[in-house]
């Protein structure tokens, strides 16, 4: 079986590589923590990894907007590297910071050459930073990653600027009919939430994650590497793992081979919602 | 010319920060035909920017396409009545400049000259009241401490642009070093030590004169060069070494302690508080040895987690400073300890932090003395940099509490915690928690750079606030420059490439040299090779600032060259300013002249010992009861309202509590995150179920009437809450962080020797309980003059103790909350309730002194936890909260909230003495108590494990969401909804 190599940033801020790399290998992946400064030294370095992953944290410290300066370093530094892996086809994601500097280097929604700027991330709608566990909708989309994933699940949103804001009508308009939008935040009833908490910061249509028209690069604002264990789910204790029974166990490596988990990783306790997901882009990364 | 480049969002864009400051300026200035403000980021450039290259900067770097427009040199818009621009200060680090700085650079491919500045443009629209306008910039908009304030009108704005000022730093070429000649006579000297702000006694600096006269010092002198009396690099330095902050004179001191509360008086001598009861308690724990690496001796405490890995605790406060500047004082103070944690052993990485904070009364409306800030403000500065420092960090901030007294008004209480993992073993074999410094190793500076910021720190906070505190000592840290150090250092431990590293804090250079030089038995260092944030220091200013984000590090001679591109790699700062010998002095020099010269055996071993006297005074306090209310449900709907009691979801969700993804027990539990939990478990190793756990206590109510209780209240409260989440009582270790009133007697300090002597009653207290529980104290830190005067007002701090804890759980899936689970679970109280109102919650509503504090009966609680963590092993426990702030009633009221479950529950079956009234048995704050559920078919084999504990059977939860607690008589059942809980809890906090 063909492995991916994945290519994790670090580094300038970034804060989520370990959890996103642990996830990633969960899922199958050979992954790497790279630091934009070698990319730069060796731009070509980029090639040899079948799948880019730019995590979460407050790169450059979010001064000036979020994700701007790191998009930056990439639109001036290493701009057609990346553009390269992404016309390949290769998987990108990006996670909270990750989407806000895909969003930022016009990666995401990816029109017209990345040119295009149709929408940004701003600030929470209710001006503060937030930490709280929200539930998205998988919708039909352009997206291969997503297709694996619950209809409706959950994981943590943590962040302050993260209200997807579109410059007219025609955009939304025109990710809808590309199936660009990947997640939208949703209600208790699992349908597009339609005020705040479900839909924690303002996000327009309730977007909460986005693919270019291609499906291979997407970004999201929660985070899926905060529920590939069972434990990280904020609401475990209500229904907490039977431990040490033999049918656990058989039930644990039932669920490993069902979803056809890389076995040089354990897992302690279960498994939690979003690992399909890092399947999804694994099993993606896995044909280039 | 400066070029000014502005940009705000559009105009149909809400602004959520700037309506609120409208609001404000609406609510609390009366201007309400003030319709709509805009905010404007502005960003100065001081030389010469081309118009293309402004364009792209402005295009590019500083302003959105989407929701942003821009301006160059003029506002970006016209139609404005009253514009208000707030800048920084000279001097004051600009984060913002900084990295706008990079962007440039990396857009326009080429170095930017000059200066960039930052600053924010508020523009008016309708009537601004511009009389007030000094009161709203102070009040809301702007620190004047480190920002400042100007202003225009649309009709002077031409000019205004044309003259700005930027706010340049430094500029004259200084570099000079002065003798200090130190004057005779006791009186002299104590003036001298005030005017630089040495914070030296006239004994301590008799000693130093000692030391000059000394033939052999003078004669080296001369050798060197120096003249015979001090110069000023010197005494600076000794005053930082020798400050309380640094070498807690008072923990250290001889003390006579008389307790006049005794009949006869009780004296005893103690010599070193924190020889006979800090680190003799741990000493003193056997069973805790083993994993003991090690205790008091580094930047934090290193205990092992199993053979693999260790885990480094620390915890700080960061009062004065988070007095002037709350929201730059608790940003360097989290900073602060996250570097300690990296500064242990070889080096930690942080994985969580702890936020404790005592504010005075946040809807105080009393006069405000001269330069305190309301304590509201306070709160909200302290809360948002703790959530930048936290959040931008990348760790996780998983527990903490607020206490709230007026006598935190004049210093508020701002305690920073962080625990830390690292490897126990490095690739060539070395432990990582042993340092090593040898002669030879060269001397590195990591992270920022040096400015005059942070200056006297370590003095200033050895001494009270007063109307002279300088500004200097208040900064804004930086936590992008302090995670691109950190992931640096972290990869240097990895690869071996240091020997030993610490943190630049207090007394900066002066601290991290003078310390690591004792382990070689010397040290070199060369001043000019110092980076400098701009010029015009000089070398003392350089030795002992404490500007924000350095570490000192040890690098052997052949590993310097990869260390140097390391740091390249991640765009670190890594300066080599000199070398560790074996001279047996520190030196220093600047361009080739020697400036300082001290042996280390006077810098650290000259300080003379204090003695002090301790008096405990019989403080009479009457005892006042009430009649029992005739509505029990409403008397728990306001409890649940106080400020200490109520919610801190608002908060609490505003930290980023789950970076890093280990959190398994999250600082919210329950259906929506509405219940409160004890305490945080951490899985922090993939692939294995290892837990960790943290907690604390903190009870400085009960100080009033005997700080031996007091301390054992904190002590019992943290280990309760780690025992409720399911730490193991075996595998644990706690920090004390005393913050007290200044505890020396003097004419201006009339019951010194009584605080004195409650410090005393504290460490008797804590260590007593300590050794009861087999608990090691690791680490510690404490901080004496928390007291605030201005002319003849006086403030100071209830005598305070922190608690915090940390230990190991082996199957983090073994962890509980506090949330009710499911209907017909069984609902236990554990421990026996008694007749102990005073200082509780409840009296204090009805501001009524109450009778009987709290005790603790450590023999009844430990069996009680041991038991307990005994039946959570075995997974019979659903829910389980510890009883504290508000009783019984209150635990159960979170109980219910969290889970979004009633419940029905008999008053008399909770166990406890006899004679008390309902009220007194449902709000009475009894140590050593909890309530917990069980399902039903689990109830024969918890009964039998508790057997030989005090717990009843009270009550069941159930399916409705009905509250209800049975009394005595009818007017004493409690009956509500969990809904109206909820909404009552919810209602203190919302900001």
């Amino acid at each position: 079986m063909a492995i991916a190599r994945a290519a994790v940033l670090c580094g300038f801020g970034i804060n989520c590589e370990d959890e996103t790399a642990h996830a990633l290998r969960i899922a199958g992946a050979k992954t790497e923590l790279v630091h934009f400064n070698s990319l730069q030294k060796s731009p070509q370095e980029l090639q040899t990894y079948q799948l880019l992953a730019l995590p979460g944290g407050f790169s450059f410290g979010d001064d000036i907007q979020s994700g701007r300066v790191l998009a930056n370093k990439f639109k001036f530094k290493i701009f057609s590297s990346l553009k390269k892996f992404v016309d390949e086809g290769k998987p990108v994601i990006g996670i909270c910071n990750g989407f806000q500097a895909l969003v930022q280097l016009g990666a995401l929604p990816g029109w017209d050459g990345w040119e295009a700027r149709n929408l940004t991330l701003m600030a929470n709608r209710n001006g503060k930073f937030e930490d709280r566990w929200v539930r998205l909708r998988t919708e039909s989309c352009a997206c291969p990653f997503a297709q694996g994933m619950d209809a409706v699940f959950s994981l943590p949103i943590r962040h302050g600027e993260g209200q997807v804001a579109l410059s007219d009508l025609h955009t939304l308009e025109k990710l809808s009919d590309n199936r660009q939008i990947v997640f939208r935040y949703a209600g208790k009833d699992g349908m597009k939430a339609t005020s705040y908490p479900d839909n924690p910061n303002g996000s327009a249509d309730a977007i909460a994650g986005l693919c270019n028209q291609y499906g291979n690069v997407l970004g999201m604002m929660p985070h899926p590497e905060c529920h590939v264990r069972y434990l990280q789910n904020p609401l475990w204790t209500a229904n907490p793992p039977q431990i040490g029974e033999r049918k656990e166990e058989d039930a644990l490596s039932g669920i490993l081979k069902k979803i056809g988990l890389h076995e040089g990783e354990k897992l302690p306790g279960d498994y939690g919602n979003c690992i399909p997901f890092f399947q999804g882009v694994v099993n993606a990364a896995k044909r280039h | 010319m400066v070029r000014r480049i502005e940009a705000a969002l559009k105009p149909d864009f809400a602004d959520p920060k700037a309506d609120a400051i409208l609001q404000r300026i609406r609510d609390d200035f009366g201007a309400t035909s003030l319709h709509l403000i805009r905010r404007a980021n502005v960003c100065s450039f001081e030389k010469e920017l081309s118009e293309a290259d402004a364009t792209v900067v402005a295009g590019q770097i500083l302003c959105d396409p989407v929701n942003q427009q821009y301006c160059l040199d003029r506002p970006i818009d016209t139609f404005f009545n009253y514009a208000i621009e707030i800048g920084f200060r000279p001097g004051v680090k600009d984060n913002v400049a900084d990295t706008i700085r990079i962007a440039c650079e990396d857009a326009l491919n080429k170095k930017i000259e000059g200066g960039i500045y930052t600053s924010t443009l508020y523009l008016f629209y309708g009537e601004f009241p511009k009389r007030r306008a000094k009161e709203i910039c102070e009040k809301l908009l702007c620190n004047p401490l480190i920002e400042r304030y100007s202003e225009f009108t649309p009709l002077n704005a031409r000019k205004y642009y044309l003259k700005a000022s930027l706010p340049k730093a430094g500029e004259q070429a200084m570099g000079k070093t002065l003798a200090i000649k130190l004057p005779a006579g006791k009186k002299a000297l104590e003036r001298l030590s005030k005017k630089r702000l040495l914070a030296l006694t006239a004994e301590e600096m008799l000693e130093i004169k000692k030391h000059y006269a000394k033939p052999s010092t003078k004669k080296t002198r001369k050798k060197l060069g120096l003249p015979p009396a001090p110069t000023d690099v010197e005494i600076e330095c000794i005053a930082q070494t020798w400050s309380e902050h640094c070498k807690h004179k008072i923990f250290n001191a001889q003390i006579d302690y008389i307790d006049k509360t005794q009949k006869p008086h009780k004296r005893q001598r103690i010599n070193s508080l924190f020889k006979t009861y800090i680190a003799g308690t741990t000493q003193r724990i056997e069973v805790a040895q083993p994993y003991l690496l090690s205790v008091f001796e580094d930047n934090a405490g290193i205990i092992a987690i199993d053979d693999e890995w260790a885990l480094a605790l620390k915890a700080e406060t960061h009062n004065t400073p988070s007095a002037l500047d709350p929201y730059g004082g608790a940003l360097t103070g989290i900073l602060g300890v996250n570097r300690d944690v990296l500064g242990s052993g070889l080096g930690a990485k942080p994985i969580f932090n702890t936020d404790v904070f005592c504010f005075a009364h946040p809807n105080y409306d009393k006069k405000l003395p001269p330069r305190i800030l309301h304590p509201k403000r306070v709160f909200e500065g302290v809360r948002a940099g703790v959530e930048r420092g936290g959040n931008a960090s990348g760790i996780p901030t998983v527990n903490g509490s607020i206490v709230f007294h007026d006598s935190y008004l004049g210093k508020p209480l701002v305690y920073c915690g962080t625990g830390g993992i690292m490897p126990r073993r490095l690739a060539d074999g070395r432990e990582t928690h042993i340092k090593r410094v040898q002669a030879g190793a060269r001397i590195f500076m990591v992270g920022g750079k040096i400015g005059k910021d942070g200056i006297h720190g370590a003095t200033f906070s050895s001494i009270e606030l007063n109307e002279a505190s300088p500004t200097s000592a208040v900064q804004l840290g930086d936590p992008f420059t302090q995670k691109i150090m950190l992931d640096f250092l972290l990869e240097s431990r990895d690869k071996g490439l240091h020997s030993a590293l610490t943190d630049n804090g207090a007394g900066g250079l002066s601290s991290s040299v003078g310390e690591m030089s004792q382990m070689s038995g010397g040290a070199q260092i060369h001043l000019e090779k110092c980076p400098l944030k701009y010029p015009g220091l000089n070398p003392w200013e350089i030795f002992v600032s404490e500007s924000q984000e350095r570490m000192t590090v040890a690098v052997p001679p052949q590993n310097c060259e990869e260390f140097i591109s390391l740091a390249k790699k991640f765009g670190a700062e890594a300066t080599d300013i000199g070398e560790f010998t074996s001279t047996g002095n520190l030196v220093a020099n600047y361009h080739g002249k020697t400036v300082l010269c001290l042996p280390l055996e006077f810098l650290h071993g000259g300080l003379p010992k204090m003695k002090l006297t301790a008096i405990l005074q019989n403080k009479k306090i009457h005892s006042e009861t009430f009649p029992i209310p005739n509505n029990l449900t409403s008397q728990l709907l306001s409890l649940l309202q106080m400020p200490d009691i109520c919610s801190k979801e608002s908060i609490v969700r505003q930290y980023d509590h789950e970076v890093q993804g280990m959190g398994v027990i999250k600082p919210l539990c329950g259906v929506n995150g509405a219940g409160p939990s004890d305490a945080a478990v951490l899985q922090p190793f993939y692939g294995r179920r290892t837990g960790i756990v943290i907690s604390h206590g903190i009870c400085p109510r009960f100080s009033q009437y005997d700080a031996y209780d007091m301390a054992q209240l904190a002590v019992d409260e943290a280990v309760r809450n780690y025992i409720a989440t399911g730490g193991d009582p075996r595998h644990w270790a706690a920090l004390d962080n005393f913050c007290w009133p200044d505890p020396v007697q003097s004419k201006k300090n009339k019951d010194g020797a009584h605080k004195l002597a409650q410090l005393v009653r504290a460490n008797q207290g804590m260590a007593d309980a300590c050794l009861h529980y087999n608990l090691p104290l690791v680490s510690g830190k404490d901080s004496m003059k928390n007291d605030y005067s201005f002319g003849k007002i006086k403030i100071s701090v209830l005598p305070t103790l922190l608690i915090s804890m940390c230990g190991v759980m082996l199957d983090a899936r073994r962890a509980v909350s506090t949330d009710f689970k499911k209907s017909g679970d069984i609902i236990y109280a554990l421990g026996k309730t008694r007749n102990e109102m005073r200082g509780s919650q409840y009296c204090q509503m009805h501001e009524k002194e109450g009778k009987e504090h709290p005790k603790v009966n450590l023999h009844e609680n430990y069996i009680l936890y041991k038991n307990l963590h005994h039946a959570m092993q075995k997974g019979l426990i659903s829910a389980a909260h510890d009883v504290s702030d508000g009783g019984i009633a209150v635990t159960l009221a979170e109980m219910a909230i969290g889970g979004q479950l009633g419940m029905h529950v008999k008053c008399a079956s909770i166990p406890h003495e006899g004679g008390m009234r309902d009220d007194e048995i449902l709000f009475s704050e009894t140590a050593g108590r909890f309530i917990v559920t069980i399902k039903a078919q689990d109830a024969g084999e918890f009964e039998k494990i508790m057997q030989d504990c005090e717990f009843a059977k009270i009550g069941n939860v159930i399916s409705g969401t009905q509250f209800v607690v049975g009394g005595a008589n009818p007017s004493s059942h409690i009956t509500t909804s969990v809904k109206e809980l909820e909404s009552a809890f919810k209602k203190t906090i919302t900001w």
